[in-house]
């Protein structure tokens, strides 16, 4: 009887999730993955193969198009790290307090206002006549304007400084953990800051490092707003692939097939990952 | 403020229950239902209506993913219906006898319908039309008199355009091809298509940035980054207001032109109210008002008596009565078409 | 003597803002001393130990180790090791990698290093076991480890800032013996904080009782137990009686009080230059009570009442009473012999205790 009674309770706790799941990604899933399916062969006529995952294989633009956001959003997701690091450390380790309060905050300030106008606030910066631009010039360090704005390294400006955040919040809570005497009982055993960095805070920090590094790292792949308005004009970006065939394009199919390789592909990135980092998925979330 | 509310609340009840009433959910582009024109036709019909703003092909995407439910009025391009009409059967045959063709320029109404005519059936009716060609800052790149002028090395890095397929029609143009005469024949298409795609990857280097938006284009003119530009002519028209140097031009070998229509989506609930909006917003006195909100002229017969001069003078600046003749104006669209083009976009974005 | 001791403080201060944590505390450990530290908490030693370990500089004042100053050397560069509090091993390493972190930052060639750190385990009782993880150890084999993480270097002095706290009570008595023989084994100069009278007092060669920063007295167990010098030590080192009385007559090295309620106490005079009127505090130990139930017995030792039992607190070989004095109501902890004399005392019995002026020890009353 009570135990029906505890087991009643827990489904009706568990119902919002399993319902929020089901409805909100499992059910749009399936019927993505069913449409990605249909080969249209006429007009309103369409059979079932595995043709729109061909066309993403035989032609090297999609997956070229794929390597490239993998390869920068990696390359985003590691400088977010190394940038995100020393900023964690010093939030975590040298402040107290309001102090850390504070810096924390800033961390999230960018976040108040939405991506687009953040999106718009780089290009402000960023844009040939724009500020940083005409301060340069003031400066007398360029002759004449200098445009920073349409290539790649304008998307991982964007990409880094958008994902921020994703990545402090963890390393700051795995590095708060971090007993203050480990470090010290590292320097009292003659280690100097490198080694207790590489054998004592990195290897603490790893389940925050890791999980930081799969949110940046599928927020970054996932962008849309980003790499489309800071990004040159041969900056493909695989989001923006998904949406012009969903949108300008009208191929369903094909944009589906896209979601789900995108889906698939980061997957088994993220594995990789974390079989390189000796990490597991549970052992990162746990924490 | 909250007696406000409710008393707008009970004025909803109260006109929905009334049985001539109703809601016209309407998908349109910016400009073309401004707030004037719909209070007014409020007041007058005690129809209410709510705008959605959008483009060609997020209208046809919206109204695909519901089989043409959510919307009660939309206003596709007239090339860009037979065509999604045919695939995914997202609009409603209209009822002409509900239209006042009298209020329309007949002989607009006519290449409308007939360019919207599927199985028999007339899906649309002109509202607005314009055309894209150039827009050009006369002080750095007067030399820019056509499409493929852009690919000059005097404006290197100083040009935009969209990865539109009004950019590939555009240069087949004015690279001597005529692409519309090709629809029906995709071998030809294909072979004109590979022939600009090659020319826009060689173009590459001179553009700055392919623009997205009407806002984006005008930043990039305003600012001097970008001299020439594929664009709109509403667009070179509000730059010329501001930089008498920037004006729309058309181009030499002729400005694409479009004609944007009402259409019914096949699951619309409110087909009083989409008719009476069409009547009404085709009366030359509101024309007058939507023109100079969107800044192109309507289909509307004597709708351009009521625009200011000013306007009026750009036109015609623009348009001397041999560009109004050259204009090429789409045809409908052959299903399938799209992918071909999007294929030969996506190529050249992808060019280095 | 004439060697150099192998850890001296001259006049070292403290200070954060606007408190003193530690005032010119000047010391030296010999080599191979047990060396404790003993005060309640706040009283300046953790600062004290940390200065030693170089995670603070010291306001003023020197501190060398085995005659060479420290004050400009880097906690990684001095040759003193922690056994911190809650000894801060490595979890995320093997008990072998924790043990030979110090060595390897030395640049130690791998194969010494695993010679080396297998033999100090061996030391400590835990050989083979350098593969397994940290966490599978108990409470006693951790303090092993942490202290074998820092003897295999070797140090000149090994500092241990309250290890055993964390420890339940049982495993704390055996880890006290243990430690002590540590000690003896490796002959290094242990320097031990506490605020464990009974760890310091079991484990130490020496021991300075710390308050408020200084040190109050250092010597021996027996010393600080016998002969405290001060109040303060009298109070805190063992269990004590406290009264307050004033010196009513010096006479021929006895000095006569007398309590407010008018109790008359005797004790030594050893020479604090007590006066008569000047007010003291009295401390007498609950063991140097003697307890009788015949008022004679107890008649002739100087310092003499009768009680009524209050309260009979049995713990075994520390079992106490609590007395009320019949004279002036004070309330007195005895200690209660277990010779089986004193077995059937009960709430509300009278007995007579005494206690020799020997066993007084008076202090001019500090402050209120």
């Amino acid at each position: 009887m009570k135990s029906d009674k505890s087991k009643l309770t827990f489904w009706l706790l568990l119902s919002p999730l399993v319902i929020w799941l089901a409805t909100l990604i499992v059910l749009p899933h399936v019927g993505m993955f069913l449409v990605s399916l249909r080969e249209k062969v006429g007009i309103r006529e369409y059979e079932t193969s595995f043709a729109n995952y061909a066309v993403f294989f035989n032609e090297p633009l999609y997956w070229n198009t794929f390597a490239r956001t993998a390869y920068m959003s990696i390359a985003a997701t590691l400088l977010t790290l190394f940038i995100g690091f020393p900023i964690a450390y010093y939030i975590a380790k040298l402040t107290r307090g309001r102090t850390k309060t504070t810096l924390f905050l800033m961390c999230l300030i960018p976040f108040w206002v939405s991506e687009l106008v953040r999106t718009f606030g780089w290009m402000i910066l960023l844009r040939e006549t724009g500020v940083v631009s005409q301060l340069l010039q003031y400066a007398g360090l360029v002759d004449g304007p200098i445009e920073m704005l349409y290539n790649d390294a304008a998307i991982m400006t964007g990409l880094v400084y958008t994902s921020m955040l994703f990545m402090v919040v963890p390393l700051v809570t795995t590095l708060d953990s971090l007993d203050d005497s480990l470090i010290e009982a590292g320097y009292d055993l003659g280690g100097t800051s490198f080694s207790i960095l590489r054998e004592i805070v990195i290897p603490h920090a790893m389940p925050g490092i890791v999980s930081g590094c799969i949110v940046v790292f599928m927020l970054s792949l996932g962008n849309y707003l980003t790499p489309i308005l800071l990004g040159g004009k041969d900056s493909l970006w695989f989001t923006g692939l998904i949406y012009s065939q969903f949108i300008t394009r009208f191929n369903w199919e094909l944009g589906s097939a896209f979601g789900f390789l995108l889906l698939g592909l980061s997957s088994l990135i993220v594995f990789l990952g974390l079989k390189l980092s000796g990490q597991s998925l549970s052992k990162t979330m746990a924490r | 403020m909250n007696l406000k509310i409710m008393l707008s609340t009970v004025a909803i009840v109260a006109l929905s229950t009334t049985a001539q009433a109703e809601t016209l959910r309407l998908l349109t582009w910016g400009g073309y239902a401004p707030d004037d024109v719909v209070a007014k036709f409020e007041a007058e019909t005690g129809h209410k209506v709510e705008v959605t703003k959008s483009n060609n092909e997020e209208m046809i995407a919206k109204l695909r993913a519901t089989n043409g439910g959510g919307f009660d009025l939309a206003q596709p391009s007239q090339d860009r219906i037979a065509g999604p009409q045919a695939e995914f059967g997202i609009y409603k045959p209209l009822d002409l006898s509900k239209i006042e063709t009298a209020l329309f320029i007949p002989s607009m109404l006519e290449a409308t319908k007939g360019n919207t005519t599927y199985e028999g059936d007339v899906y649309g009716v002109p509202h607005i039309w314009g055309t894209s060609g150039l827009i050009v800052n006369s002080s750095t790149a007067a030399d820019i008199k056509d499409y493929t002028d852009l690919c000059n090395d005097s404006v290197s890095g100083k040009v935009s355009y969209r990865l539109k397929r009004a950019t590939l029609t555009g240069f087949a143009f004015a690279m001597g091809m005529d692409p519309f005469a090709a629809y029906g024949d995709e071998a030809a298409y294909k072979d004109i298509l590979d022939k600009v795609e090659a020319k826009l990857i060689e173009c590459k280097s001179n553009v700055k940035a392919y623009w997205d938006g009407g806002d984006e284009i005008k930043n990039l003119l305003r600012s001097g980054e970008v001299v020439a530009a594929m664009a709109w002519d509403t667009g070179g028209w509000q730059l010329n207001e501001d930089n008498a140097d920037i004006n729309y031009v058309a181009p030499t070998s002729g400005a694409l032109g479009w004609i944007d229509t009402f259409a019914i989506p096949a699951r619309g609930r409110a087909d009083e109210a989409a008719y009476a909006w069409i009547n009404f917003v085709m009366k030359p006195e509101i024309a007058a008002m939507i023109t100079e909100s969107a800044g192109n002229f309507t289909a509307s017969q004597g709708g351009d008596a009521n625009v200011n001069d000013a306007l009026k003078q750009r036109y015609q600046a623009s348009f001397p009565q041999e560009a109004i003749d050259n204009v090429k104006w789409y045809p409908v669209v052959p299903a399938g078409l799209e992918v071909l083009e999007g294929a030969a976009l996506d190529r050249i974005n992808a060019a280095q | 003597m004439p060697s150099t001791p192998d850890l001296e403080c001259r006049a070292i201060s403290k200070s954060f803002k606007d408190f003193k944590a530690v005032r010119d505390i000047s010391f030296s450990v010999p080599q191979g001393t047990f060396f404790s530290i003993l005060g309640p908490s706040g009283c300046g030693k953790t600062t004290l130990l940390r200065m030693i370990a170089g995670f603070q500089e010291p306001s003023s004042g020197d501190l060398l180790i085995k005659g060479k100053s420290m004050l400009n050397v880097a906690p990684n560069k001095r040759p003193v090791s922690m056994v911190f509090q809650h000894l801060a091993l490595f979890p995320m390493m093997s008990i072998g990698a924790n043990v030979g972190f110090g060595l390897r930052q030395r640049g130690v060639n791998k194969s010494d290093i695993k010679k080396q750190v297998e033999q100090v385990l061996e030391r400590v009782g835990l050989g083979g076991t350098s593969d397994r993880a940290v966490s599978s150890l108990s409470g006693g084999q951790k303090q092993r480890v942490a202290i074998a993480r820092c003897m295999v270097l070797e140090p000149d002095v090994l500092l241990l800032d309250e290890p055993l706290g964390a420890l339940d009570l049982k495993l704390r008595e055996h880890m006290k013996i243990e430690l002590k023989q540590l000690q003896s084994e490796f002959n290094t100069t242990f320097v031990y904080i506490t605020h464990d009278q009974s760890e310091a007092l079991v484990m130490s060669d020496q021991i300075a009782v710390m308050n408020h920063g200084v040190f109050e007295q250092v010597g021996t167990a027996k010393e600080l137990y016998y002969e405290p010098q001060t109040a303060f030590v009298a109070g805190f080192v063992g269990e004590a009686n406290r009264f307050h009385a004033t010196v009513n007559t010096v006479k021929d090295g006895v000095l006569n009080l007398k309590t407010p309620e008018g109790k008359s106490l005797s004790s030594l005079d050893l020479g604090q230059g007590l006066a008569n009127g000047n007010k003291v505090d009295v401390f007498v130990r609950p063991e140097a009570v003697r307890l009788s139930r015949i008022a004679k017995d107890v008649a002739k030792m100087g310092n003499t009442g009768t009680g009524i039992v209050e309260n009979v607190l049995f713990n075994g070989a520390n079992s106490q009473l609590i007395l009320r004095d019949a004279t002036n109501a004070a309330s007195m902890n005895v200690a209660l012999p277990q010779t089986g004399e004193f077995r059937d005392l009960a709430v509300g019995d009278t007995v007579h205790f005494g206690w020799a002026p020997e066993q007084t020890r008076c202090f001019a009353h500090q402050g209120n």
